[in-house]
């Protein structure tokens, strides 16, 4: 009986290292590829590890999207702030001072987050290019704010219905208002829920490129959409499109290494309904 | 906190609803919601319907026309060679990842729950694709799954030569409408590509399932002389249903709008054959002009999407109330 179960453990185990090969195999590729001279970058020597370290690449990819970066850094620190500021003042109005159609309305933003943005493209740059902001960073900002509304406040909304009402009751009685039981009570409860909600506009915004590639061009552009013009050019060169994409992946990467937790946390709670 | 998934992640704790007087903090609260409630109805609800008009009208060149134009747009498309390759690639696409991602997610899910050492490095291994951007990992697979390399190079010694992304061939070929129906192989790198990134959002929502099972339910059953096997089978699979339901019900709408992985990894493809809407909607209006065209694919996407997403919101709620 024991031996059988030691056979299934191991079973077990290597079943999972196998799992975890396939997910990590692009990585290996991928990181492999980006310290090799070109000439090495050939589809049959794949897989082999270089012969020499260049880190020629590095340079390259970093001259190019150096610029695109930095837009992607003034958009994404702006638009995350402002979205979660709003979806906690959405969250505590629709959980905490609920009125009669409260939950319709929060499902009717809710039907936001689903929805194309193929469906409002059109309108959307005619609008940004009606009031200026169209291939802009303020322009892409506000994009982000506004279609980010329906999850920072789905999030905030199930993170306030946690703490109790009786909390906010009680402060009504001492006198406390609406503002100050959000800045005294609300506000102070709240660290965990703008962690998790950062980390998430934070992550979607960086990785959007619908947005990027219609609503900005060339010098406005943020990172994604100039990683994907790397490879628009005629020769493709794959040491450099690698380390691209390494660098382009960075910054969401160290926030899911060092803040994974939350990441997952704000995953759950986007994926299920409020 | 040493587990990443708690149980209140995944439940929704009910709002109470209580009699309560109206007072003058209530027209703050309302105050302070209204600019948001105005930002949705306009830039949602409004460009929705805005983009409804676009494509009922005349706008296919650079020069705004908004004279209608009836369902003149939607009766091109439908006879249109490539939009019909696209509805085919759409289904065919969406029906094989949520397939796979089901299935692999649960699989994977289960075994994370076997109290394995280094569990927490596994889970890791899973999920951190989904920190990544489409972009990336379409550039990432484009590589990979470059024909006549990579993988190929493996799969060579057992006989197989794939020529993934830029094979053009239809399985199961049959005549419909202009285009031929079937599985088209290119898709399956792209279906590959997308399973990569998105199964580690099935495990954790799984691993959040299999975690809110109370410990006593394994327990009676292994009384009652249930091997392990029986108990996953029998019991717990039976209990993670409605989460295969949000699965499925997320990776859907995610597999019909998908837009960035297939235009960084392969874009349109030889015979349009991993072309989506998606791509089509962006090359149409913003490449072509056609912007009636591109308004009428993206009403099909979002009407596509709605017959997943509006019962779930609805049903969501009532379950709240």
């Amino acid at each position: 009986m024991m031996k059988r179960r030691a056979w299934s453990r191991a079973i077990l185990y290597i079943v999972c290292i196998m799992m975890c090969l396939f997910f990590l195999m692009p990585v290996y590729v991928m990181l492999v590829t980006s310290v090799k001279p070109l000439d090495e970058v050939t589809l049959s020597d794949m897989w082999k590890l270089p012969t020499t370290f260049d880190w020629s690449s590095y340079q390259t990819a970093f001259a190019k999207l150096a610029p695109n970066f930095l837009n992607s850094i003034y958009l994404v620190v702006p638009a995350t702030l402002l979205s979660a500021l709003l979806g906690a003042l959405n969250g505590y109005v629709l959980s905490k001072w609920k009125f009669k159609g409260a939950d319709t309305i929060f499902t009717l933003i809710l039907f936001g987050m689903f929805i194309p943005y193929q469906s409002i493209l059109i309108p959307l740059i005619q609008f940004l290019r009606e009031i200026g902001l169209y291939n802009t960073i303020p322009g892409l900002i506000f994009v982000h704010v506004v279609y980010g509304i329906p999850i920072t406040t789905l999030m905030f909304r199930n993170f306030y219905a946690a703490i109790p009402d009786e909390m906010i009751e009680s402060a009504k009685i001492d006198g406390a208002g609406f503002l100050r039981i959000f800045r005294y009570i609300m506000l102070p409860l709240s660290i965990t829920g703008f962690v998790v909600v950062a980390i998430w506009q934070f992550t979607n915004i960086w990785n959007e490129f619908l947005f990027a590639v219609t609503i900005t061009t060339s010098a406005q552009q943020p990172i994604m959409v100039a990683l994907q013009n790397l490879s628009g050019s005629q020769i493709v060169q794959w040491n450099v499109q690698m380390a691209g994409a390494l660098l382009a992946a960075l910054p969401t990467l160290l926030v899911y290494i060092f803040l994974g937790k939350y990441f997952v946390r704000g995953l759950l709670a986007g994926s299920v309904k409020g | 906190m040493k587990t990443v998934v708690s149980e209140r992640d995944v439940t929704v704790v009910p709002a109470v609803r209580k009699k309560r007087k109206w007072t003058a903090d209530h027209w703050l609260a309302a105050a302070f919601l209204t600019p948001s409630v105005v930002l949705i109805f306009i830039f949602v609800y409004g460009f929705i319907g805005w983009t409804g008009y676009v494509s009922l009208s005349n706008w296919n060149s650079l020069v705004p026309d908004l004279s209608f134009a009836g369902w003149k747009n939607y009766i091109y498309l439908f006879h249109d060679f490539r939009f019909q390759a696209d509805l085919r690639n759409t289904v065919v696409f969406t029906v094989l990842f949520i397939g796979v991602v089901v299935v692999l997610g649960q699989f994977l899910a289960i075994l994370l729950d076997q109290k394995l050492r280094g569990e927490s490095i596994f889970r890791n291994i899973f999920f951190f694709p989904m920190a990544l951007s489409f972009v990336v990992t379409g550039v990432i697979w484009q590589w990979l799954l470059n024909p006549s390399t990579g993988v190929n190079l493996f799969l060579k010694k057992f006989g197989l030569d794939s020529k993934w992304y830029t094979d053009t061939t239809i399985l199961g070929g049959f005549h419909i409408g202009k285009i031929e129906g079937g599985v088209p192989v290119a898709m399956i790198a792209v279906v590959i590509a997308a399973v990569w990134q998105m199964t580690g959002f099935a495990v954790a929502m799984y691993l959040a399932g299999l975690r809110a099972i109370p410990e006593e339910v394994r327990e009676a059953a292994r009384m009652d002389g249930a091997t392990e096997f029986q108990i996953y089978r029998k019991i717990i699979i039976p209990m993670l249903r409605p989460i295969t339901v949000s699965v499925i019900i997320i990776m859907a709408h995610i597999s019909l709008k998908i837009f960035d992985l297939i235009y960084a990894m392969t874009g349109p493809g030889a015979n349009f054959v991993t072309d989506v809407p998606g791509v089509y909607m962006f090359e149409t209006t913003f490449r072509g002009n056609y912007y009636a065209n591109g308004a009428a694919i993206a009403m099909i996407m979002l009407l596509s999407v709605a017959i997943f997403i509006v019962p779930y919101l609805i049903s969501s709620r009532k379950g709240e109330s």
